[in-house]
């Protein structure tokens, strides 16, 4: 059979073509498509205002969840102890295990029990915790900060101001805690580039800047529970006035006393009646609670935050039930001067006085051994009423949301600013709001005092009384220039049970080493070993 | 076959004519193999078409012209010509082919005789390999192949292995060879409920393994080759009468070791000397009095015997020219853990029908299995070594089903049977295991069809389209009932289901040129492929009255979506080709390339071209070497070729930046609502693959036509832009680590195969075969700038934040990262008493500068052996390997033989190794450098024996019994209970058992 070669080249053309097709067809198969309900590309995801909620929705919960899965999976951070990558965690253990107000029982990796001893190094593992998670949290704040820049929705407009306003808190533990971090906002596109370092002076600038510019933006006082509003603003602008001879040099207690005045005068918040109202499992019912961090054992399930901390407090022969919670983790206690600040430990006459005795020694021997340091029953998985937590959730987490600013801390933060000199305020004012807490933690008028009692001192350990376990000690020991050395010694601090001296170096945490290494163009803490 | 002597063969029946002249030469031929007469040997007169056929006994009579030259063919055999001169009997012996033996190896996208390779690459037939309880194809190769290092996951029933072709060639990209079935590359993740991907090839269904080592012969598969490549071909239908085969095997498995623990009495009187001392926290006497009164031996409450059954059928033929093979297999194996169980049904049809005169050749195959398997709680072996041996398995509590658990409060000295449980105690192990319902069904067809035409103007041309799927489809679910007390912190009774699809599609088309041009001969191939990969599965979560959700999420209205989702596709694209050309079949040369894309890699990374070249050189046929007789083959190949691995992410777009969603218990409450959040995950959008860079040379020989055979190869792995996880600068991503290209590490080493038949005779025939390997894998690079502070890669999690491993310049991955311990005069550890290799005195354990890198898991020196005697209708054969230079963290003993793990104070005890008096170690010392214990092991993985039975009904029906011991004995100075434990931490895995069994075979 004789096939014209003319045939077979159109054949030939034919099959070529439809090869040609087929394979050509398959490029585009190599570029992105959509990955289904939970992961989509960075194109697909911002559409809508509920869109932008859940990117807004991250930075809030990057204070309290480990990840994307609950307790357990998915974390943010890698090469870490899950539960200790969080934030609240890290945070509080960094502003109260240094303090007289807590010590933790296990070694964990060697490098827990230093914070208290205050003889930690670049290399501790909790100070490189929070490190992280600070800096990660601004990340995700510089990204939602991009994507929501251009929008023009009014509810957007409002997220894109408080995503300005956690990063200015996360800063500001920052400028806080490492003073010189390094410095990366909306304008740094993600990548694995070396940020700059900042110096403490200009961070506080910026905060400060930052926080007077989205003041606006921000929702007013109580708009929606558990949203960072004008008030939350209020506070922490208040926070960073109250401490500005630390952070660059010059008292700010006028500006201090102006942005508490704009809180106060709006009449927004109360005292609760009870105390202990603050620290249950409904504590969202309190009218003090000016901004928390959310907690629910259904639906935001956490080793970190509450649950660290209300099971931490449970050891010894306490009932890990009376506190809703499935176990005690034998963690905190407190040290014999903290103790000392109150009149008895009953809590009959200072209700506030929230100690578990029995079992507990005063004295801390060993800081590896739970049953010495009387131990706190202050924050519960119950309600205020005794009943189970309401999110009915498993009891391995709690329903306790994280009093990060309340009322009584605007009180005595006025106190404090109108005491170091600022105007605006009056002493007689100062004198109300103080005895107003008093009133409330001893029931009636007994624990109230006068003028002259109202002393710098008595300030910073009525705040001791009143926000222990809150995470405000270190700085507040720091503004009194007491946390590090001999002015004020506490059992252990300085690693000895009487407790000895420390530099004042120790006033600002090291840049983690492993930090140090990723990024050389950063320079140490002085005092550190690389630093001055 | 070989396909010249079938033709020769074929050339010789069509010639038919006989011409009688000259003289008549009568004679026999023998066989060279075991001296045997030869039937059906094809004698032919030289330049004629003169010829004849021995008959039964080997005889044959043929005429000859004076001078003509006789030709004795046979396949199977090397042709031998004969001058018969004036001899007019002949006795002639046929030397077996060494050619025909090798035969055709499958290599990527063609096959080639094994003589014009130039790459190391091993062909294997399964009847050469392993037998005994093989539910998978890769436990076949165990021990078996110089370089391949094939070790099971653990002995559960149905369980992966990992398989690592000279040595580990990543930090954390994908380390599995490429395996590629029937000419379709399979996916390498299996579907979500499949423990093994491979578990849905029946191992009988095998016709051959050949494993490709070497770039030469790897990187015609570009991006997937850097590991290797293991190719598996199915057996197809061969002419001739319908064949019937069945193949049993009945099998009892029982466990071969014991973690030496405390018995119950031994833990009372601990428990009260401890008492005494007083330094165990929380021990008081009232705690001591939640002590119970049995003696349990928990191991032996969660171990069995295990029966297992294996049935094959199979029925092979041709109808006309349309060859066929069907079978249908079934496997029901149970596991030594109580419930534990894996059951297969396989189907597996080849068609090979050949139209147009052999022109148009189609082979069409389909592969389904549906395998259901019941994984159980393989928590329950940890546990019942920790489990408190003084409590009884059964306590009668209504609340948790019967079974003992510890419970609250710590305080009661008497324990309510119905208490709250303790949710950090350690979990009642026969609770466990009853109280589990994890089973999964996986359905999976991998179906292929390929077309080969060869062009009727243009015969040296042949064009080849060969197309596939790949689907799996799997649903599974992990139940607990209500009365779990282990259940009890997460929400009483636990459900969970999930599903998983796995799909894949293929098309490549290619076109083959072979011709011979005078004594040259040129062999090209080039084509097209395409792969696509889509994997998909969701996931859900939640306790029993289905009001705590840990695995789901709610959409964009607050509507849950009651599952979580998983999907991650890949495409691959590529375009390749191969040049084999060879001159007086003396001197070879291959040049492959293939130019690939992956959708795993941004634009400018996409493409890439891996080349390699290879070189062989027939030594034998040269010229000085011609009178050695003795050498049948020596050929010397060397090698080297770039090839790559992208499968280096379960992220799909790695280079993209994407949101992840949050399941519902991630979520934050905004009011009174709870809202998921959306987190941007890091990315590298310069993300690329990692590439290998092999040379190899190798020497392959043979003497005496089999009698002793072997090759060496020397290799050198050269990896770079490894994908490490590097810490990067706090803010400069949305993780505190980055997945990027950044590492280097080699691998080198030497390898050394011998077999030989040592005797070989009528009845008695006893072949042997040693294979040797040397790797030595270190990291030369890890981190875009130098750091000298740099610790290098955390690897080996044991424990919260705690880290056993490490990967650093200079050391094998995964190297132990540890203490130094410091001894006693009386050779006891001294505990928390380590070097301070730093200096920087202070606590020597606290500081990671005191750490040092020892050992690693990797195995130095491998040996496998094997030997096969056939005596009569009897065989015996065995298959042993030793393992040298290999070491494990006994993370058993590191993390229960102390006794402050004894008594929790929350309220429970734990059972500790009996070999707590040799540390007496007070509190866990978990990076002592005492728990690194050389785990050098040589394993005898086989012994059987068979007795061939007379064929039966006119010698149609043939049958072999055989007994075997899988799993025989093992010699390690190892202390756990088996030396085997490819992550280096040995934690409980499910224990290999010991494995008795029969197998019947018959073929009608």
């Amino acid at each position: 059979m004789h096939t014209p070669m003319k045939i077979i080249s159109i054949k030939m053309t034919i099959v070529m073509l439809t090869v040609f097709t087929l394979v050509t067809s398959c490029f585009s198969d190599l570029d992105p498509q959509p990955l289904g309900p939970n992961s989509v590309t960075s194109a697909y995801a911002y559409n809508t205002p509920a869109d932008y909620k859940m990117g807004l929705a991250k930075l809030y919960a990057s204070f309290v969840v480990a990840g994307q899965s609950g307790p357990g999976s998915d974390p943010d951070i890698s090469n870490l102890d899950i539960g200790f990558g969080i934030y609240l965690r890290g945070y509080w253990n960094l502003q109260e295990l240094t303090t007289d107000e807590a010590v933790y029982t296990w070694t964990e990796d060697g490098t827990i029990h230093p914070l208290h001893w205050q003889t930690w190094t670049p290399t501790n593992t909790f100070i490189g915790a929070l490190y992280t998670r600070m800096m990660l949290t601004i990340a995700y704040c510089n990204e939602f900060i991009r994507a929501s820049a251009a929008s023009t929705d009014t509810e957007v407009k409002r997220y894109h101001a408080e995503a300005r306003f956690i990063r200015a808190l996360a800063y500001s533990h920052a400028l806080d805690l490492f003073g010189n971090p390094p410095f990366v906002t909306e304008a740094d596109e993600p990548g694995s580039f070396f940020p700059k370092q900042t110096t403490r002076t200009d961070l506080y600038a910026y905060i400060e800047k930052e926080l007077t510019e989205i003041e606006e933006g921000l929702g007013e006082p109580k708009f929606e529970y558990g949203r960072a509003d004008k008030a939350a603003l209020w506070m922490l602008q208040a926070k960073l006035y109250l401490n500005a001879k630390v952070y660059s040099g010059t008292e700010r207690n006028t500006e201090c006393i102006t942005a508490l005045n704009k809180l106060l005068s709006r009449n927004a918040y109360t005292l609760s009646t009870e105390y202990r109202h603050n620290f249950v499992a409904d504590n969202n019912t309190s009218p003090e609670l000016i901004f928390t961090i959310n907690h629910d054992a259904v639906h935001t399930q956490t080793y970190g935050g509450m649950a660290y901390i209300i099971h931490g407090e449970i050891g010894g022969n306490m009932n890990a039930a009376d506190f809703g919670v499935s176990s005690g983790w034998a963690q905190n206690r407190v040290t014999p001067e903290f103790v000392a600040k109150f009149p008895d430990t009953s809590g009959d006459t200072d209700s506030r006085a929230m100690f578990h005795t029995d079992g507990q020694n005063l004295e801390i021997d060993d800081v590896g051994t739970f049953t010495d340091g009387y131990a706190i029953t202050k924050f519960t998985n119950k309600t205020l009423a005794g009943g189970n937590a309401p999110s009915g959730g498993s009891i391995d987490f709690v329903d306790t949301d994280y009093p990060m600013f309340r009322l009584a801390d605007a009180y005595l933060m006025y106190a404090e600013a109108v005491l170091r000199g600022g105007a605006g305020g009056s002493s007689s004012t100062a004198l109300d709001y103080v005895n107003a807490i008093r009133a409330r933690a001893f029931g009636d008028d007994s624990g109230n005092i006068n003028a002259g009692q109202l002393t710098l001192s008595f300030i910073l350990d009525e705040r001791a009384r009143e926000l222990y376990w809150e995470g405000h000690r270190r700085t507040d020991l720091i503004r009194y220039g007491l946390l590090t050395g001999s002015d004020y010694l506490w059992s252990w601090k300085g690693n000895t049970k009487a407790g000895s001296s420390t530099e004042a170096f120790r006033n600002l945490f090291p840049i983690p080493a492993f930090e140090l290494a990723a990024n050389p163009t950063l320079k140490q803490n002085d005092g550190y070993p690389g630093g001055e | 076959m070989n396909i010249k002597l079938l033709t020769l063969l074929g050339l010789l029946i069509m010639a038919g004519g006989v011409f009688a002249q000259g003289q008549t030469v009568r004679g026999k031929v023998l066989s060279g193999d075991d001296g045997g007469a030869l039937p059906g040997v094809s004698i032919l007169e030289k330049g004629t078409t003169n010829g004849t056929v021995t008959d039964g006994e080997g005889n044959f009579t043929i005429a000859v012209k004076d001078g003509g030259t006789l030709s004795f063919s046979f396949v199977g055999y090397a042709t031998q010509e004969i001058q018969p001169a004036n001899q007019t009997n002949l006795t002639i012996t046929l030397l077996p082919d060494v050619k025909a033996l090798s035969e055709i190896v499958v290599v990527g996208y063609g096959s080639n005789e094994k003589k014009d390779l130039t790459g190391a690459v091993v062909a294997v037939k399964p009847e050469d390999l392993n037998k005994g309880v093989v539910s998978s194809p890769q436990d076949m190769l165990i021990g078996r192949i110089a370089g391949v290092q094939v070790s099971t996951t653990d002995g559960a029933p149905g369980a992966g292995s990992t398989i690592r072709i000279r040595g580990s060639g990543s930090i954390s990209a994908n380390q599995e060879p490429l395996i590629v079935v029937d000419g379709f590359p399979l996916d390498a993740s299996a579907v979500t409920g499949q423990s093994n991907g491979l578990a849905s090839i029946n191992p009988n269904d095998i016709e051959s393994f050949t494993v490709l080592k070497d770039a030469s012969a790897t990187a015609i598969y570009g991006l997937r080759a850097s590991n290797g490549v293991i190719i598996i071909t199915t057996k197809k239908g061969k002419e001739g009468k319908p064949q019937i085969a069945y193949n049993g095997n009945f099998s009892l498995s029982s466990p071969m070791k014991y973690v030496d623990v405390l018995s119950g009495d031994e833990m009372r009187s601990l428990t009260s000397e401890l008492l005494a001392r007083g330094d165990v926290p929380g021990l008081t006497a009232q705690a001591a009095e939640r002590l119970g009164d049995a003696n349990t031996d928990w191991q032996k409450e969660i171990y069995r015997t295990a029966f297992t059954q294996d049935h094959n059928v199979s029925v092979s033929g041709a109808v006309k020219n349309f060859p066929y093979r069907v079978s249908y297999g079934h496997t029901d194996q149970d596991g030594i853990l109580k419930t534990t169980n894996f059951k297969r049904n396989s189907l597996n049809v080849n068609l090979t029908p050949e139209f147009l005169n052999g022109d148009l050749k189609v082979s069409a195959s389909f592969k389904g299995t549906h395998t259901n398997q019941n994984f159980g709680n393989t928590s329950a072996v940890g546990s019942a070594v920790s489990f408190d041996p003084t409590q009884p398995v059964y306590n009668g509590s209504t609340r948790w089903g019967g079974f003992f658990s510890w419970v609250n409060p710590p305080s009661a000295t008497t324990m309510d049977p119905n208490g709250d449980p303790i949710s950090l105690a350690t979990s009642n192990p026969v609770a466990l295991l009853m109280q589990t319902d994890n089973r999964a069904s996986v359905y999976r067809g991998i179906g292929t069809l390929q077309i080969d035409y060869r062009l009727k103007f243009l015969p040296a041309l042949k064009l080849t389209a060969n197309g596939g799927f790949d689907y799996s489809s799997s649903k599974g679910h992990n139940n607990n009932p209500t009365d779990a007390a282990f259940t009890y912190a997460s929400g009483l009774g636990q459900l969970s289901d999930y599903t998983g699809e796995n799909k894949s599609k293929l098309l490549d088309l290619y076109a083959n040129y072979n011709k011979a041009i005078g004594k040259s001969n040129l062999d090209v191939t080039v084509g097209y492929s395409y792969q696509r990969f889509d994997r998909e599965g969701s996931s859900f979560i939640r306790n029993a009255s289905q009001t705590i959700f840990s695995d789901n999420s709610l959409d964009a209205e607050g509507k849950p979506i009651p599952r979580q989702y998983i999907s991650n596709p890949n495409v691959l694209l590529s375009f390749f080709g191969r040049l084999n050309y060879s001159y007086n079949e003396k001197y070879l040369v291959t040049l492959s390339f293939r130019d690939d894309a992956s959708s795993r890699f941004s634009k400018n990374n996409r493409w890439a071209i891996f080349p390699a070249v290879g070189l062989g050189w027939h030594i034998n046929k040269e010229a000085f070497l011609s009178g050695v007789r003795s050498l049948t083959d020596l050929k010397l190949r060397a090698s080297y070729g770039v090839t790559g691995q992208q499968d280096v992410s379960n992220n799909p777009y790695p280079y993209l930046s994407t949101y992840q969603s949050s399941s519902s218990t991630s979520q934050y409450q905004f009011g009174n609502a709870f809202t998921n959040t959306y987190r941007p995950q890091p990315y590298d959008a310069n993300l690329k693959w990692e590439t290998t860079a092999q040379t190899d040379i190798g020497l392959d020989f043979d003497f005496l036509a089999g009698k002793l055979s072997g090759t060496i190869d020397v290799y050198q792995r050269k990896t770079r832009d490894l994908i490490n996880a590097i810490p990067i600068p706090g803010g400069s991503n949305f993780s505190n680590v980055l997945t990027t290209n950044v590492g280097n590490l080699e691998n080198k080493g030497i390898e050394i195969t011998l077999n030989s038949t040592l005797v070989k005779t009528k009845n008695f025939k006893w072949n042997a075969g040693v294979n040797f390997t040397h790797n030595v894998n270190t990291v030369t690079k890890l981190l875009k700038a130098d750091d000298p502070n740099y610790q290098g890669v955390s690897a080996g999690g044991i424990g919260k934040q705690q880290y056993i491993q490490n990967i650093q310049v200079g050391y094998p991955i995964n190297s132990f990262f540890v203490l130094q311990q410091v001894y006693n005069s009386a050779g006891k550890p001294i505990e928390g008493l380590y070097v301070d290799r730093s200096g920087q005195g202070g606590v020597v354990s606290g500081s990671d500068d005191n750490k040092y890198r020892l050992h690693s898991p990797q195995a130095q020196y491998l040996i496998g052996i094997n030997s096969r005697v056939n005596y009569k209708q009897w065989d015996f054969s065995f298959s042993g390997r030793a393992s040298f230079g290999n070491y494990l963290y006994n993370s058993i003993q590191a993390g229960s033989a102390n006794y402050a793990n004894l008594y929790q104070s929350i309220g429970f005890f734990t059972n500790m190794p009996a070999r707590i008096k040799d540390t007496d170690f007070y509190s866990y010392q978990a990076f002592s450098d005492y728990y690194i214990e050389n785990a050098s092991f040589f394993k005898m993985d086989n012994i059987s024996l068979g007795y061939n039975v007379k064929p039966m009904l006119s010698d149609k029906l043939k049958a072999r019994v055989s007994l075997t011991v899988q799993n025989a004995f093992f010699i390690t100075n190892y202390k756990g209970i088996d030396p085997e434990v490819s992550t280096g931490i040995d934690n409980n895995i499910y224990p290999r058992a010991r494995v008795f069994m029969l197998g019947v075979n018959l073929t009608y």
